[in-house]
């Protein structure tokens, strides 16, 4: 009996899928659960598997082929059979289909299942419409941690769809910089080029547009001495040897996660008519990704320890880059960090990615000569930008957070205070 | 418009005839009684409506027909149903609710139907089912049978709109309908008299230009040959009949009504006893020499006999199963 | 495929089975003489005479029991009401001898008839003769209600109903009678329990039926052109029983639906779409289903007020918008 193999709905909000690459060929035998293509969703990079045993034939997408969710791509036949000589196939699976196929995937993916996710049974209750609850179920969504945009603060299901979508600060943690870069233009025979847009450029415009536009943000700046904070590291590092290497990015995230918990005020929310403020932090941090840039998340991050914290963030940061983050792992954060030190720049402001109240934009570490005492000294300063959502923070607020983040920095014994 | 009464006759098929409604009369007072006693007993449930003493109405009336005749009745139509010939174990359990019932245990005393004997029920709504016996003399008139309607009704029936609407029909289409109205006084606890402008109903024939007779229903040979009448009536020329027949009921309007006392009185209950149409007959017959005490003892003795059968069958009889709640919602 | 009017179709679905069945006859006022109120019976009473086409006195009651008793003979009546307003009167015969006979009798006697006649509101004809029958009809167990609103269901249904062995109700409308589409040829069916997609949509379900599945279409064309909103509009077509399979795919695939009806909004037909759609639809629900109902008033004869009663695109599309979260 011939099972068609369609292009399945493997995210949420996926209207259609590109097909970057066939895993299995044509008359390959495969079996249930076989990695048969890699597919690119509006997200990441997902694999679309066989759900039924048989040779694969009929092979209709071909590589960098997009086409709709519910599109047939191939059927996978019994040994020596033609598709029409069985029953008819089954019809394309609806919304609800790929969905359930989909959870599927998640569970035997083994994804990680957020831990705010066990304590939102406890929480208080979320209005939420049914249909967004079943997606957000079936995709392992926390539905506290959404903001709903419904009356009441319903979350619908637009909802689920924006907060699967990307953060929106133009930051990245690359690795090394890149030497100067040449000229890369191709030679003019056409005066421009037009490049449709990619599912993750798309949903990074559609997210920009509701950030910087309807927040009003203000911005904070100060410069922090990293000097101990430089020699801390440089000991630890020592110490470590090979077991593993801390980023400033990491001490970075960890003194913010527990400045945070000393200002619950810029860890919240913005919801229509209430502030939501959290009582856990989990710190979004920006990761630049070929076609643009993702923000998984480090949850908990005031309670893990920076070896932790480093693993974690190594880790995500090469997921996103491979595009194969979960849904589970970009949602949910209370503060996002976003870091250019790498690229020499002294200081920038970031967005705000919706619903948080806050992002801290870093600069890079740079050898400053500074007054200390009476004299002139040579240090090593690193500038932060503290963008607020105003709704949410109001100056003082903001600047008593950023005070009590450049203490912790500047002398790192204050974060066991 | 003349009372009419049975000329004594030594005719055997007529002694025959008679006979045979005797022993119709008495299974039906006997059944009846049964009936009282064993909704007594909590063995039949709901609304109740006793034949007793207006027998000779549904016995005289009905023999006057054919087995492709129609019947139809109101809900208190057990009388109507024996003598149309269900027989007692089909009513009887219909009474009691059960499968075996007439109509599956699903109607109960107001809804006795038999499509095979021709009788289109027992039906509840007072009158509501007058229309429904034009509609049976339409169809015969439409299929160019000769078949008539026998519709039985109670006098209080005439007051609504349904009786009128269905008499106008039944003499503008010309349909082959008797409309016996058992006249037994009473519209539950209200006499004729105090909601009726008109009294005598065989008056009201005259607003449809309707042939009518009003008759004697303590005398079943009253009955019958009034009944032959209309029925010739009906046959030759679809002319429909309204006939008023005198009655009385010696119970109360249900089970659930007193013999007397709020209404009417002992006295006058005691009083119609003395007309029963039972005796009636017995006497007719003994005058007549075809009927001594012994006789009648021995009809008695199997009426009581079927009834007694009945109520062992209805009593042995199972409940209907509680898939049929849901058939026959629908036909296919 | 010809085009014929909503009332020639049923004068053609009345002749064909006429002629197909000659237990088939039509009864009601000017039926015959009068060539019908509506002129639905046009030519009939030429054609079939008068034992088949029969005039009747002003008795709904009378006559409508008297087309159940020649039901309960086997023939098989098509009971006209001039509308549907008059057959209250006639309400003890259709509820309580057609539709439990067959029941009562534990099985045994059928009521194979047809009552028919135009249903709801027209133009300023007032209140007691703009009334909408179908939830008092559609609640009772024994009938089928149909509720034809193109030429083409209508003379499938009402060919569906007189081949129907039970006490089929149909509801017409004054206002559809002079309405056009196109209607196939010969035997043409169309079942009695099946919805119809009238257009194709995804993002809202409009749930309709009669009058109102023009509404719900220029709703439709409204909402395509001026928001981008791609509208669903099925044609309940028969309200007892519902097509509930239907209903529910429409809302699976959608996540949301608005009810339009002509009647009142109490109890009425959409609170049983609204019932279903809760009960076995729930997870798929992106929002409230909303009603689109005339006014929970007697309809007034005023031209304007009477407008502002009834149900019109424009309020189904605020209503669609509600349910979009587009406000």
């Amino acid at each position: 009996m011939a099972t068609m193999v369609y292009m399945e709905a493997l995210s949420p909000t996926m209207e259609e899928g590109r097909l970057v690459k066939w895993l299995k060929q044509e008359g390959d035998a495969v079996k249930v659960g076989d990695a048969l293509a890699e597919v690119e969703t509006d997200k990441a990079v997902m694999e679309l598997t066989a759900r039924a045993d048989g040779v694969l034939r009929q092979v209709s997408v071909a590589a960098g082929e997009t086409v709709p969710v519910g599109h047939v791509v191939a059927a996978i036949l019994a040994p020596g059979e033609g598709v029409g000589e069985g029953p008819p196939a089954a019809r394309p699976p609806t919304v609800t289909a790929g969905n359930e196929k989909r959870e599927t995937r998640n569970v035997a993916a083994g994804a990680p299942v957020p831990v705010g996710v066990a304590a939102a049974a406890e929480a208080a209750r979320v209005k939420a419409s049914p249909l967004a609850r079943r997606i957000a179920n079936e995709t392992g969504v926390d539905l506290k941690l959404l903001q709903g945009s419904g009356p009441g603060g319903r979350v619908i299901k637009r909802d689920l769809e924006r907060a699967a979508a990307l953060a929106s600060a133009p930051a990245a943690t690359a690795p090394a910089a890149e030497p100067f870069p040449v000229s890369r233009f191709p030679s003019p025979e056409r005066p421009y080029e037009d490049v449709p847009l990619t599912q993750i450029r798309k949903t990074i415009a559609k997210r920009l547009v509701t950030s910087l536009g309807p927040i009003p943000h203000y911005f904070l700046t100060t410069e922090v001495d990293m000097e101990r904070a430089a020699e801390a590291r440089e000991a630890l590092n020592r110490q470590l040897g090979e077991q593993g290497k801390l980023s400033f990015n990491d001490i970075i995230i960890k003194t913010t996660a527990l400045a945070l918990t000393k200002h619950r005020a810029c860890n919240a929310w913005f919801q229509e008519d209430h502030i939501r403020y959290w009582n856990e932090v989990h710190l979004g941090m920006a990761v630049a990704v070929e076609d643009g840039l993702i923000t998984p998340v480090i949850r908990n991050a005031d309670r893990k320890s920076l070896a932790e914290i480093g693993r974690e963030a190594r880790a995500l940061a090469e997921q996103a880059r491979s595009r194969r983050l979960q849904p589970a792992d970009y949602t949910g954060a209370t503060f996002s960090v976003s870091n250019l030190g790498m690229f020499d720049i002294d200081q920038f402001t970031a967005v705000i990615n919706p619903p948080e109240a806050g992002i801290l934009a870093v600069g890079s570490i740079v050898p400053k000569p500074v007054g200390v005492d009476d004299r002139v000294a040579v240090r090593r300063r690193m500038r932060v930008t503290l963008s607020c959502d105003h709704r949410v923070i109001d100056g003082a607020t903001g600047a008593a957070f950023l005070q009590t983040l450049k203490q912790m920095l500047e002398n790192p014994l204050a974060m066991l205070l | 418009m003349t009372t009419a009464t049975a000329p004594a006759s030594k005719d055997g098929a007529q002694v025959e005839l008679q006979r045979r409604m005797l022993r119709q009369m008495l299974l039906i007072r006997r059944f009846e009684e049964k009936a009282a006693e064993s909704y007594a007993l909590g063995k039949i449930g709901g609304f109740c409506h006793l034949y007793i003493g207006q027998e000779a109405v549904a016995v005289g009336s009905l023999a006057a027909l054919r087995d492709d005749d129609y019947v139809i009745s109101s809900y208190r139509e057990h009388g109507q149903a024996l003598a149309r010939g269900i027989p007692a174990t089909a009513v009887m359990a219909e009474l009691f609710g059960k499968a075996t019932g007439c109509s599956k245990g699903k109607g109960g005393s107001m809804h006795l139907f038999d499509a095979s004997k021709r009788f289109m029920g027992g039906h509840g709504i007072v009158g509501g089912h007058i229309p429904l016996a034009a509609g049976l003399g339409f169809a015969i008139r439409y299929r160019g049978g000769d078949q008539v309607c026998l519709c039985f009704f109670g006098e209080a029936a005439v007051n609504i709109g349904a009786f009128h609407e269905a008499l106008n029909m039944a003499s503008v289409y010309k349909l082959p309908v008797i409309f016996c109205c058992e006249n037994n006084h009473y519209g539950m606890g209200t006499a004729f008299d105090r909601v009726a402008a008109v009294t005598d109903v065989v008056e009201h024939a005259c607003s449809y230009d309707m042939a009518a007779e009003l008759v004697n229903g303590m005398d079943v040979s009253a009955v019958y040959e009034a009944t032959q009448r209309a029925v010739r009536r009906a046959r030759s020329g679809g002319h429909p009949t309204l006939l008023e027949v005198r009655t009385y009921r010696f119970m109360g309007h249900s089970m659930s009504d007193p013999l007397h006392g709020v209404y009417r009185t002992k006295e006058e209950v005691e009083e119609q006893k003395k007309r029963d149409p039972i005796s009636h007959l017995v006497l007719a017959l003994k005058e007549e020499g075809v009927l001594d005490d012994a006789a009648l003892e021995g009809l008695d003795q199997e009426a009581r006999a079927v009834v007694e059968e009945a109520v062992k069958f209805a009593e042995a009889s199972p409940d209907p199963d509680p898939s049929e709640l849901g058939t026959h919602v629908l036909a296919d | 495929m010809p085009t014929l009017t909503y009332r020639d179709a049923l004068t053609q679905a009345l002749r064909e089975e006429m002629q197909r069945d000659t237990n088939v006859f039509l009864m009601g006022e000017e039926v015959g003489l009068y060539q019908g109120a509506y002129k639905v019976s046009r030519g009939l009473l030429e054609e079939f005479g008068p034992m088949r086409v029969v005039d009747t006195p002003i008795a709904e009651l009378g006559f409508a029991g008297l087309g159940v008793g020649a039901a309960m003979a086997g023939l098989r009546p098509v009971i006209e009401f001039m509308t549907w307003n008059f057959a209250v009167l006639a309400l003890d015969q259709i509820v309580n001898s057609a539709a439990k006979i067959l029941y009562e009798s534990g099985g045994q006697i059928p009521i194979p008839i047809v009552f028919r006649g135009p249903n709801g509101a027209a133009l300023q004809l007032a209140a007691q003769h703009s009334q909408a029958w179908e939830a008092w009809l559609a609640h009772i167990p024994g009938l089928k209600v149909v509720a034809p609103a193109t030429p083409a269901d209508a003379k499938g249904l009402l060919k569906s109903a007189i081949r129907d062995n039970n006490p089929v109700i149909v509801l017409e409308g004054e206002m559809l009678y002079n309405t056009k589409g196109e209607v196939p040829d010969g035997e043409y069916l169309v079942p009695i329990g099946k919805a119809d997609v009238k257009r194709d949509g995804r993002d809202v379900t409009l749930l309709c039926h009669s009058k109102t599945v023009t509404t719900a279409l220029k709703a439709a064309e409204l909402l395509a052109g001026q928001e981008g909103v791609s509208a669903e509009v099925l044609d309940l077509r028969s309200l007892r029983p519902l097509d509930e399979a239907a209903i529910l795919a429409s809302l699976r695939k959608t996540n949301r639906a608005v009810v339009v009806e002509e009647g009142w909004p109490h109890c009425g037909i959409g609170a049983q779409v609204v019932d279903l759609i809760q009960r076995d639809a729930f997870d798929h629900l992106d929002a409230p289903v909303l009603r689109v109902t005339q006014a929970d008033v007697p309809l007034p004869y005023n031209k304007q007020l009477e407008r502002l009663a009834k149900p019109s695109p424009d309020k189904v599309v605020a209503a669609v918008r509600r349910v979009l979260y587009l406000d």
